[in-house]
């Protein structure tokens, strides 16, 4: 730290990140400036849309469209369900043409657990993180430890548990996992009604009933308790999987989304500028049904989608983490 | 008098943190018939580009000409400092994440060591017309400014709190 006055965030972990949570803990700017800077920029998306693009041309369409941030991946989730094989981080030089392409923030997934892609994805200066179900899983028992990064994390969630558990990691924002790359929004929905339920019933807990609940749910106590004197997550937490439409991304902000993650919906269907637009729209107005009847008029096909029950157990992406 | 009703333009970003600031009576503002019913109105960090083709695509441009000219009080942080700069309601001129990407955002006392900066891929003040006060600045940069009913901050109060 120099004597200004500034607090400025080393880029060198040592100087932050790394330091020992113990230290983290007492030292006010490195437990509350760091939270503050990565929970700050999940604060600026919200009612913004969050567009998967696989190329600098995708990533300009879905900036002039209006997207908030773009996520950077070499083959969006409804590819990687049909070509199968292992999923993993995107090429350094594809994330970078991306991050040449545009100007608002671009994001990139690594797999759940693997905190060398994470590392890798901090060096090339990503501004978000996802660690992602929609790639394969690197580690099948421990997510990453995202208080020992600089940049911030989002990360997918079922539950209210779930979304606790990725919290106490250091996740500085959520999202709902739904099932990616199917263009079928019942599994965000799904997720989302859990977790309206569950922070609902958690409020009307008595201090005493608490600790119970934390133990069932596998969720940190402390961020219980927050929860339950606040009523809503201490993150931000936005929507993801199988988003085809404005009326879905309308329908997942009633629900209680903050923002939506557009994966395979955009540039999948046959008029992605179009119905990029359109979602962007949905996603601000979505209490406004003439604005979206506006909106949701003549976007021509849809991705086609996939119906749930056509899959087996293990190729639900959403079952991925715990 | 009436009491004072505080809006927030609330089409995409920080909305959120300025309408728990200002209290329940604060109004989320998305349309021009929302805009008419404030006495006052935040423009919030978040996407530049993104907030001003909503408020193209919303219509909202003739209405905020309005606001702004009839004098009501205008906070605008980050992004809405751009918007400022952008529509000419603020004598600035801005550049865009002069600060850098996420990595490069941080938090830092100013100038007179009394406000905490919350700095996020925040814009920079690169001129300010001959009417515009500087209230407050970082480095011997302005952060803080105001041009008769419109202030604006290339940092975020909001999340200081």
């Amino acid at each position: 730290m120099s004597n200004t006055g500034t607090t400025r965030i080393s880029r060198r972990p040592e100087a932050s990140g790394d330091a020992p949570a113990s230290q983290r803990a007492t030292d006010p700017v490195l437990a509350v400036g760091r939270r503050r800077e990565k929970y700050g920029l999940a604060e600026m998306l919200r009612g913004g849309v969050i567009m998967d693009v696989v190329n600098a041309e995708q990533a300009r369409i879905a900036e002039d469209a209006g997207a908030c941030a773009v996520m950077a991946l070499e083959r969006v989730p409804a590819q990687i369900r049909a070509q199968g094989g292992v999923a993993r981080a995107s090429d350094p030089e594809m994330i970078r043409s991306i991050q040449d392409a545009v100007t608002i923030p671009v994001m990139a997934k690594c797999r759940i657990g693997h905190f060398i892609e994470a590392r890798i994805l901090e060096a090339l200066d990503v501004d978000f993180i996802d660690e992602s179900e929609v790639l394969t899983p690197a580690d099948e028992a421990f997510h990453i430890d995202k208080h020992t990064f600089r940049l911030p994390f989002v990360c997918g969630c079922r539950d209210l548990g779930e979304a606790l558990r990725r919290i106490g990691e250091g996740a500085a924002m959520l999202r709902t996992k739904g099932e990616a790359g199917t263009g079928n929004v019942v599994e965000a929905v799904k997720h989302l009604r859990q977790l309206k339920s569950e922070l609902g019933r958690v409020k009307q807990l008595a201090p005493e009933e608490r600790m119970s609940e934390a133990k069932r749910l596998g969720a940190p106590y402390e961020l219980l308790c927050e929860v339950a004197e606040t009523g809503r997550l201490p993150v931000p937490n936005f929507a993801a999987g199988g988003i085809a439409t404005p009326a879905d991304a309308a329908l997942c902000m009633a629900l209680g989304a903050e923002a939506v993650f557009v994966g395979s919906g955009i540039f999948l269907s046959e008029d992605p500028a179009r119905r990029a637009r359109a979602i962007v729209e949905a996603t601000t107005w979505w209490q406004d049904p003439a604005k979206l009847a506006a909106a949701s008029t003549g976007l021509k096909a849809s991705m086609r989608g996939l119906e749930l029950g056509t899959l087996k157990a293990d190729e639900r992406m959403s079952a991925r983490g715990w | 008098m009436g009491a004072v009703t505080p809006g927030v333009l609330a089409l995409q970003g920080g909305f959120q943190a300025h309408l728990r600031a200002l209290g329940p009576s604060a109004l989320e503002v998305r349309t021009p018939e929302e805009l008419a019913r404030v006495d006052s109105l935040v423009l919030p960090g978040g996407e530049s580009t993104t907030q001003g083709k909503l408020i193209e695509l919303g219509g909202l441009k003739p209405a905020l000409d309005g606001f702004v000219r009839s004098g009501k009080p205008v906070f605008a942080t980050c992004a809405g400092l751009i918007l400022c700069a952008r529509y000419g309601w603020l004598d600035v001129d801005v550049k865009r994440n002069a600060y850098g990407r996420q990595a490069d955002s941080f938090e830092a006392l100013d100038d007179s060591g009394t406000r905490r900066l919350v700095f996020i891929r925040a814009p920079r003040i690169e001129r300010v017309g001959p009417g515009v006060e500087v209230l407050a600045s970082f480095n011997g940069e302005p952060v803080l400014v105001r041009q008769k009913n419109v202030t604006a901050a290339c940092y975020h109060p909001e999340l200081a709190a």
